[in-house]
C-alpha cells in the first residue's frame, strides 16, 4: 500500500498495463510531457515515443488512427486533453469505434480507452469544464466508467485497458490531487460494479465521479437524520441496477446527484429504471438533482450557480425524508 | 484511345487486370439489377468506370497487405482477394455474408484478405488506414496499408489530419485519391480551393504521382513504383488517379446533372474498353476476351443465385458483437 494520489493512481495504472503488455501504447498531446495535467509523467522515458506518442492537435486523427491500431490488434489509449475536445472526435468514436466490431459481422474489435478528463475545475468555463457521460451510455458499443477515488482510478483504468471493448474513460478534474491509500499489486477492478460508500436506512443516493465527495460532504451535514446510504456507480454503462434497486428496495427512496445538466442526464435513465422496477415500494417519488440547463459559466459567483453544493443535496435528502 | 502497346507490355498481367476489372464490373452491374428488383436494400454506390485504379493498386499488394475503403468500395474489396459470392450475399443481407448481413454494401469488410472496411462517412477510412499502418509498426509487422477514397474526401478534416500524421510519423501507407470529378451529386471543383488533391498532399511533404486512372497499365505501373518505395522505407505516397464515375452517386441516382453527351464521351474512355483494346492490339483474339467478360457474368449470376438462396441471418444475431462488457441480452430493452 502507498498513499497515492488519483492522478498518480491512474499513471500507475497505465504503466503497470504497458509493462504487461507491450501491444498498449498511448496517444495524445503533449504526452512526452507528461499530458496537459502530468498523468503521463516519466512514461515516455521508460517505454518511449513509439508508445507513448506525442501527437498534433488532431483529435479526429488521435481518436481515428487508434480505430485503426486497435483493428490491427493493438491496444491503445487516447489522451483527448479535455472531455470537451473528444466533440472534435465523435464521428470516431461513435460511427468508428463504436459500431466496427458490429457493422463487420464481429470481425474486427477495438479495444481502446478514451480517457476524458471531465467537469468543473478551476474556472474552467463553458468549453473546459463539461460532464457528458451520458451521450455516450447512449450509443451501443460503448463502455462508460467515471471513477470517483485514487483505488477506482487505479483498477478502473486498468480494467478500461484490458477490456476488448472500447471504453470511454471519464476522470474528473477536480479529483486529480485527491489522496487515499492504494494497493499498488491489486487486481483490475470489475467494470459494471457500483460500490456502497456507506449505509443507511433512510434514503438511498446514487452519485459518480466528482460528486461523490460532495455527497459524503452532504451525508456528514445530516448526521445520519435522515440516514444516507450513497452508492458510487463507477460504472455508467453498463451501470449496476442490481445493485442500486437493491438499495432502493432497502430505503423506499432515491435520489440520484450528478454534475451534468440535469435534463437528459443519466440520472433519468436510473430514476426510470427505478421506478419501472419499484414502484410500488417507493416510499416517495424518485428524486434528481443535476446542473441548470445553462452553459459552465467563468466567474466563480457564476459557476456556483451550477455547481451542485452539499447543502442542496441535504435539502433534497431533507425533503424527501419526512 | 488505347495507344500502341508499351514496349514491355505484359500481356499476362493486363489480362489478369481485365479479368478483374470485368469481374467487378459483373458484381456491380449484378448488384444494380438485384437492387433493382428489390432484393438488395439500402444504397449501393457503384464504382463502374473506376475499375482500374482497384486492380492497379490491388495488383501490387500481397495478402498480408491491407486496405481500407470508402462507400464505393465494392471493386477494392474484389481486388484485394475477398469472394465475390460471400459480398453479394452481404448485399442481400443473408447469413453468408461478409459481415453476416449486418453490414450491407457500405460496411463490408473482410479480415482475412485485408480489408478493413468499406465505410459509410466519406474520409474517415483515411484515419482507419493510418492508424492500421501505426499499430503495424509497433507489431513491428512489415505491411503496407492503401488507402482508397475520393475528391470528395479532400475537403474533410481527416484528410487534413491523416495525410500529416503518416507524414511526421513517415508511416507505409498509400493515399489513393480516386478523382472521379463528382462530390456526391456536385463537381468537387466547384467546390475545392487551390490546386487539388496533388496539390494539397505536397504541401505536406507527401510526393504525390497523378496517373490516368482509366489506364490499368499506368495505374499498375505506377502504383508499382509507389508500394517499392513504401516498402523501403519512403512513408507516405500518394497516388491521385484520374477517373470518371459512369453510373449516379448511388445506384438510385440517375444524375440528371451532367449532359448524356458528357457521359457519352467519357464512355469511350473507360477502362475495359481501353484494357481490351490494348489487349486486341497486343494480339489477343476478342473471342477470348468475349470468353473472359461471360465467365465473370457467369460467376455474378452465381453470387447471387447462392445469395438468394442463402437463408436470412436469425434474429438473435441482431444482439451480438455489440460488446463484451454490458452485451445487450436478447429480447431485452
Amino acid at each position: 500500500m502507498s498513499t497515492l494520489s488519483y492522478l498518480d493512481a491512474g499513471r500507475l495504472a497505465l504503466q503497470q498495463e504497458m509493462r504487461r503488455d507491450p501491444l498498449v501504447w498511448a496517444l495524445g498531446e503533449d504526452l512526452g510531457r507528461g499530458g496537459v495535467f502530468g498523468q503521463y509523467k516519466g512514461l515516455v522515458e521508460e517505454f518511449g515515443p513509439q508508445r507513448i506518442v506525442d501527437t498534433p492537435i488532431s483529435e479526429a486523427a488521435i481518436m481515428g488512427t487508434a480505430v485503426g491500431a486497435a483493428l490491427v490488434g493493438t491496444r491503445p489509449v487516447v489522451e483527448m486533453r479535455f472531455s470537451d475536445f473528444a466533440l472534435c472526435a465523435v464521428d470516431e468514436l461513435v460511427n468508428q469505434a463504436a459500431k466496427a466490431r458490429y457493422m463487420f459481422g464481429g470481425q474486427g474489435r477495438v479495444p481502446l480507452v478514451v480517457r476524458e478528463p471531465s467537469g468543473m475545475w478551476r474556472s474552467s468555463a463553458a468549453q473546459h469544464s463539461q460532464s457528458l457521460e451520458a451521450w455516450y451510455t447512449h450509443i451501443p458499443g460503448l463502455v462508460v466508467v467515471a471513477p470517483a477515488t485514487p483505488v477506482d482510478n487505479f483498477g478502473l483504468l486498468k480494467a478500461a485497458i484490458r477490456c476488448d471493448d472500447p471504453v470511454v474513460y471519464m476522470e474528473h478534474k477536480d479529483l486529480w490531487a485527491v489522496t487515499a491509500e492504494v494497493d499498488e499489486a491489486a487486481e483490475p477492478l470489475p467494470l459494471g460494479r457500483a460500490r456502497r460508500v456507506r449505509a443507511g436506512r433512510d434514503l438511498t443516493i446514487v452519485t459518480w465521479s466528482g460528486m461523490l465527495r460532495q455527497v459524503e460532504a452532504a451525508a456528514a451535514l445530516l448526521d445520519d437524520r435522515p440516514s444516507i446510504e450513497i452508492i458510487d456507480l463507477r460504472t455508467l454503462y453498463p451501470w449496476d441496477q442490481e445493485a442500486v434497486c437493491a438499495s432502493v428496495e432497502k430505503t423506499g427512496r432515491l435520489l440520484v446527484v450528478h454534475e451534468a445538466v440535469q435534463t437528459g442526464g443519466f440520472g433519468a435513465e436510473i430514476a426510470a429504471t427505478v421506478a419501472e422496477a419499484l414502484f410500488g415500494r417507493l416510499k416517495a417519488p424518485v428524486r434528481r438533482l443535476g446542473a441548470p440547463r445553462i452553459p459552465v459559466p467563468y466567474a466563480p459567483p457564476l459557476e456556483a450557480v451550477v455547481k451542485i453544493a452539499p447543502a442542496q443535496v441535504a435539502e433534497a435528502a431533507r425533503a424527501l425524508v419526512r | 484511345m488505347a495507344g500502341p502497346p508499351r514496349s514491355n507490355f505484359d500481356a499476362e498481367r493486363m489480362l489478369a487486370h481485365y479479368r478483374l476489372m470485368t469481374r467487378i464490373r459483373a458484381f456491380e452491374e449484378t448488384a444494380e439489377a438485384a437492387l433493382k428488383a428489390g432484393e438488395v436494400k439500402g444504397a449501393i454506390h457503384l464504382s463502374i468506370g473506376q475499375e482500374a485504379t482497384a486492380a492497379g493498386v490491388c495488383a501490387n499488394l500481397r495478402r498480408s497487405d491491407l486496405i481500407a475503403s470508402n462507400h464505393r468500395g465494392h471493386g477494392h474489396t474484389i481486388a484485394k482477394g475477398a469472394s465475390p459470392e460471400a459480398m453479394m450475399a452481404e448485399l442481400f443481407g443473408r447469413a453468408t455474408g461478409t459481415c453476416q448481413g449486418k453490414g450491407g454494401s457500405m460496411h463490408i469488410a473482410d479480415f482475412e484478405i485485408g480489408m478493413l472496411g468499406a465505410n459509410g462517412v466519406v474520409g474517415a477510412g483515411i484515419l482507419i488506414a493510418v492508424g492500421a499502418a501505426q499499430g503495424v509498426r509497433l507489431r513491428g509487422e512489415d505491411r503496407v496499408v492503401a488507402c482508397f477514397f475520393g475528391d470528395g474526401a479532400i475537403n474533410r478534416g481527416p484528410f487534413l489530419e491523416g495525410l500529416n500524421w503518416a507524414k511526421i510519423y513517415a508511416l507505409p501507407v498509400l493515399f489513393v485519391c480516386e478523382d472521379n470529378g463528382f462530390a456526391a451529386t456536385t463537381r468537387t471543383a466547384a467546390l475545392s480551393a487551390g490546386g487539388g488533391p496533388d496539390v494539397r498532399a505536397q504541401s505536406l511533404g507527401i510526393p504525390a504521382t497523378i496517373v490516368d486512372g482509366n489506364d490499368v497499365a499506368a495505374v499498375d505501373d505506377a502504383a508499382r513504383e509507389l508500394v517499392q518505395r513504401i516498402r523501403a522505407g519512403s512513408g507516405p505516397q500518394f497516388l491521385l488517379a484520374r477517373t470518371y464515375r459512369l453510373k449516379g452517386h448511388t445506384a438510385a441516382d440517375a444524375a440528371a446533372y451532367r449532359s448524356a453527351e458528357e457521359v457519352a464521351a467519357r464512355q469511350q474512355d473507360e477502362p475495359l474498353g481501353r484494357c481490351a483494346e490494348a489487349l486486341k492490339l497486343a494480339g489477343i483474339e476478342a473471342r477470348t476476351l468475349d470468353e473472359i467478360a461471360e465467365t465473370a457474368r457467369l460467376e455474378m449470376a452465381a453470387a447471387a443465385a447462392a445469395a438468394r438462396a442463402a437463408p436470412w441471418p436469425s434474429r438473435e444475431l441482431a444482439w451480438s458483437d455489440v460488446q463484451d462488457v454490458g452485451a445487450p441480452l436478447a429480447g431485452a430493452r
